[in-house]
């Protein structure tokens, strides 16, 4: 069967039809756009992408508003029944605003946007979204906010740690996260939120194919599901 | 009803704000300038004239939406 995804749209996405390619360049099948006031998901859907950008201005803080568009409730009925769904950028922040991941993103400690190509130390190669690295310890991808920097309690972190939710680490760490971490999921595993963009580093002309594994590990979570 | 909400991220939460303009206002010679927060203020008109109720009503309006509690706390004010 056909890979099924769909990529949010809000006001202000401007990774979404970024994220459109990179599902189609890596695992083809089928992603339709879903526009945020919509209430129900196209069913039968394998992923749920929330696009990086910055949805409604990044009013009141960053992801806050579009955690209560309307399609959100859908996205954590489905997260909820254990859909997969990634939130890169924009929507790690609404991952967390909403309730779906634990912890937030605060501005970067250095202040500035950070822009540029990163390294990322895969911590957890047996997500639904990581199997398909091997033993690759470090991959690149890029960076591109000036809010992600990653912040939880001690508890919360601590159980975050202890229970192996951390999937991506800076190799250096560029904007203060807390213990570096560059991407979470949740407890079920079905939900990953990161900061950096395997959207902007699916082949080698982007100067990085090393998000490309991110998608296709989903395809094979499916085979072997 | 006049209401006020004020946002501040919490202590212990690094303000990287409020650190650029502390350096800032001693780069200006206000050396005696420490611990500087930079918050929110939201004020908005809200019905009716039960002010403990309104207080009520503006810490869920917090909890939901006004504030994010993992890194914000928040106070409010009714006159």
């Amino acid at each position: 069967m056909a890979f099924k995804a769909a990529v949010l749209v809000f006001p202000g996405s401007n990774c979404d039809r970024d994220c459109k390619t990179a599902v189609e360049t890596t695992v083809g099948g089928q992603v339709d756009m879903v526009w945020h006031e919509e209430t129900a998901l196209p069913s039968g859907l394998d992923l749920i992408v929330i696009p990086g950008g910055f949805s409604y201005g990044d009013y009141l803080r960053c992801g806050a508003m579009a955690s209560l568009s309307p399609i959100m409730q859908a996205v954590k009925a489905e997260a909820a029944r254990g859909v997969s769904v990634l939130g890169i950028c924009n929507g790690f922040q609404i991952l967390c605003e909403s309730g779906l991941l634990p912890g937030a993103l605060l501005r970067n400690s250095g202040l500035k946007y950070v822009c540029k190509p990163i390294e990322l130390k895969i911590e957890n190669r047996n997500t639904r979204f990581t199997s398909a690295y091997g033993n690759a310890q470090s991959v690149w991808m890029t960076q591109g906010n000036g809010d992600g920097n990653f912040f939880a309690d001690d508890a919360t972190l601590a159980a975050i740690e202890d229970n192996d939710q951390v999937v991506f680490r800076y190799a250096e760490n560029p904007n203060g996260s807390v213990n570096d971490i560059a991407g979470i999921v949740n407890a079920k595993g079905n939900v990953l939120g990161m900061m950096p963009h395997p959207d902007r580093a699916f082949e080698a002309s982007l100067g990085s194919a090393d998000g490309a594994p991110l998608f296709q590990s989903l395809v094979n979570s499916l085979q072997t599901a | 009803m006049k209401a006020k909400v004020h946002v501040y991220l919490k202590p212990g939460v690094l303000d990287v704000q409020g650190k650029a303009v502390e350096g800032a206002l001693h780069g200006l010679g206000w050396d005696g300038v420490s611990n500087v927060r930079v918050g929110k203020l939201l004020e908005f008109d809200l019905d009716g004239s039960d002010a403990e109720a309104a207080k009520g009503e503006l810490k869920a309006m917090c909890e939901k939406l006004l504030a994010n509690t993992v890194i914000e706390s928040y106070k409010v004010e009714v006159a």
